[in-house]
């Protein structure tokens, strides 16, 4: 049963065509990662798949429901619900705290639990580092927060933007075994990466070039051999 | 968690808050200043316009139709006079503590050197207690400040005494300190007094020696009137009038107004056979710098309002634009329009809160400051200013962020997250 559907998806900024008749389906706890060059739509597709835009023509269908006639407002309820971003600059508040990140997230889902956002970033690796500020933390650790305030509303689906973009190959290695935990819990995750290396961590890969799919690799096969190897890397 | 935001968000851009706080403290001190000073100062300025003069003056109903008719006033135009004993009961009306000062004017003529001269009676000064128990301390005196006096002023008993006016006085070479005889009895010139106008050719004398001179004892030909008033608008012309055109409620809110109209009014209700009316000039003059003053301070009101929303409009949006990425997060964490413009406005509150307090304390420092340079005296605080500041600050400090909010709704998460 798909989760996500893409129909003959078009994004036209004036003249620019950043995505041209997109099709696309995504099952419940698949791991798609999404590559390409520079400006090959990328980042427009994510966008429209995060209820951040709205496709020119075509229709998304998330959870069963068409989004690309939905109005702002809707679709920040709908992010909101079924949506956990993680972004490649990380984007913590800078003036809260590692839990208190975590906890925003929470407050314009619903309730803000203090012990809930300790839990998901006890679940990170990052218990001892909850009351430090975003400055005080690595990259990695950055962005494990980010991770965590993704999860904490127990999302449809996770987003990355070049989740790895900004860290060094050890951070990169954790990422990744992460998101191959979420996966086993059932976790869909949606990651664009420039990094091919975490493009074929992900049990299927498509290329986009000049807006289109160019190809669609279904990586099943070779899916836990690339992730042990990525995890003995970043262990190494 | 909001609270923790918008406090935290307090401390880490205090730079920015404390100008918009800063500015507000402006705005806001100077708006108190003057609404204080404006609600205040009616009674100041008229206190200061009450160095010209009397304006209200109160002759016998025949004599004031005389006036009227042929605009002829003064001794010899009718044998029709006021009740001496009558005047104090100026202080007796509704509007009693409203009457600053007044005296009694008895015009009567003598012979002088061979010439007949004009002479005027009066109460140089006068010390009574009231049937209330109140002290009264009025008379010429207060009503004449810009006299120039070489000499000195009649005291309440100078019987014999005179003062004699500057062009008289050169005219017959008579000096403060000289004696002059009149209608064959001697006075002692006891100061020559400069007018600058008709008075010049006068001999001024207590009323009872000129009372004693024209055997007219215990009458007085006009009564002359200070009085504070309030400045007349449409109800009080109407009244003005006729008093009797007005409807019942229309004539307690006139009657129980300070009008120069509703004083007379009640005057002539103390006063037997008399007829008040206004110095027009005087009392329309007063009525005129006190409504431009008023604007002057409601303009200033005004423009200081404006210029503190457009300093806070330019400070807000600054502070938004770079806040920008914070707030997009927001909005793609799934924050509605509404709550980030909530998270933002109440930072902005909380601001000017802080700074509408600072600014009406100093407002009414200042405000003590202008009555004490201006009018030489502190200005009452309006208990009303509080809440007309507080609305004046919520409407400057939300249209100040009215850019800010358009900013903030048209902000797109993808803009700022992903830079395009």
């Amino acid at each position: 049963m798909p989760i996500l559907e893409l129909n003959n998806v078009s994004k036209i900024y004036g003249n620019l065509k950043a995505l041209a008749d997109i099709n696309l389906s995504v099952n419940a706890g698949d791991w798609l990662s999404i590559m390409g060059p520079s400006g090959s739509g990328k980042t427009t597709m994510i966008n429209i798949i995060g209820c951040m835009d709205t496709p020119s023509t075509g229709s998304v269908i998330l959870d069963g429901v068409d989004i690309s006639k939905e109005n702002a407002s809707s679709l920040t309820r709908i992010r909101r619900d079924k949506i956990g971003l993680i972004f490649q600059q990380f984007h913590l508040i800078s003036y809260l705290t590692a839990v208190e990140n975590v906890m925003v997230a929470q407050y314009y889902h619903s309730m803000p639990d203090e012990e809930e956002a300790l839990e998901a970033l006890a679940k990170v690796g990052l218990a001892d580092r909850a009351r430090h500020l975003p400055a005080q933390l690595s990259g990695g650790e950055q962005q494990r927060v980010c991770i965590a305030r993704a999860l904490i509303n127990s999302p449809q689906i996770l987003l990355g933007d070049e989740p790895t973009g900004n860290l060094d190959e050890e951070n990169e290695g954790i990422v990744v075994d992460i998101f191959r935990r979420l996966h086993d819990e059932g976790v869909t995750i949606i990651i664009v990466t420039h990094d091919p290396e975490v493009g074929d961590v992900a049990q299927r890969k498509i290329i986009l070039e000049h807006g289109r799919v160019i190809d669609d690799i279904d990586q099943s096969a070779t899916f836990g051999e690339a992730l042990k190897l990525k995890s003995k890397e970043s262990r190494a | 968690m909001f609270w923790r935001m918008v406090t935290k968000t307090l401390i880490r851009q205090r730079g920015k808050m404390l100008m918009i706080a800063f500015t507000v403290i402006l705005g806001v001190s100077l708006s108190t200043a003057m609404m204080n000073v404006m609600l205040g100062v009616g009674d100041k300025v008229n206190r200061e316009l009450k160095v010209y003069g009397a304006n209200i003056t109160v002759r016998h109903k025949d004599a004031a139709l005389m006036n009227d008719l042929y605009g002829l006033s003064g001794q010899g135009v009718n044998d029709k006079f006021l009740q001496e004993e009558d005047v104090l009961k100026l202080k007796s009306i509704f509007w009693g503590f409203n009457i600053l000062d007044f005296a009694p004017m008895l015009e009567g003529h003598a012979e002088l050197q061979g010439e007949d001269v004009q002479l005027v009676g009066t109460w140089p000064e006068k010390h009574a207690v009231l049937s209330t128990g109140e002290e009264l301390h009025t008379g010429l005196k207060a009503l004449r400040t810009w006299w120039e006096i070489s000499g000195e002023w009649l005291s309440e008993d100078d019987n014999d005494a005179v003062m004699i006016g500057r062009e008289l006085a050169d005219s017959h070479n008579i000096h403060a300190g000289d004696t002059i005889t009149l209608s064959g009895k001697s006075y002692t010139v006891k100061g020559v007094f400069n007018d600058g106008g008709n008075d010049d050719s006068k001999i001024l004398m207590t009323l009872p020696a000129v009372q004693d001179i024209m055997n007219l004892h215990g009458r007085v030909s006009t009564i002359e009137v200070s009085a504070l008033t309030t400045p007349d608008n449409d109800l009080a012309r109407k009244a003005a009038q006729d008093p009797r055109s007005l409807s019942p409620d229309e004539y307690e809110t006139w009657y129980c107004t300070a009008y120069v109209s509703a004083i007379c009014h009640q005057i002539q209700e103390v006063i037997r056979d008399g007829v008040a009316k206004p110095v027009r000039q005087v009392a329309e003059s007063e009525g005129t710098i006190l409504n431009k003053t008023t604007l002057l301070m409601v303009l200033i009101t005004i423009l200081s309002s404006i210029g503190s929303a457009l300093a806070i409009s330019n400070l807000i949006t600054a502070s938004v634009i770079e806040r920008s990425q914070e707030l997009g997060l927001l909005k793609a964490l799934g924050a509605y329009n509404w709550q980030i413009v909530l998270l933002v406005l109440l930072e902005v509150m909380i601001t000017g809160l802080f700074g509408g307090i600072l600014g009406y304390f100093l407002g009414i420092g200042f405000a003590q400051i202008i009555g004490q340079t201006v009018f030489g005296s502190y200005i009452e605080i309006a208990r009303m200013v509080i809440l007309i500041v507080a609305v004046i600050l919520f409407f400057v400090t939300v249209l100040g962020s009215i850019p800010a909010i358009r900013y903030l709704t048209a902000l797109k998460p993808t803009e700022v997250l992903h830079g395009k």
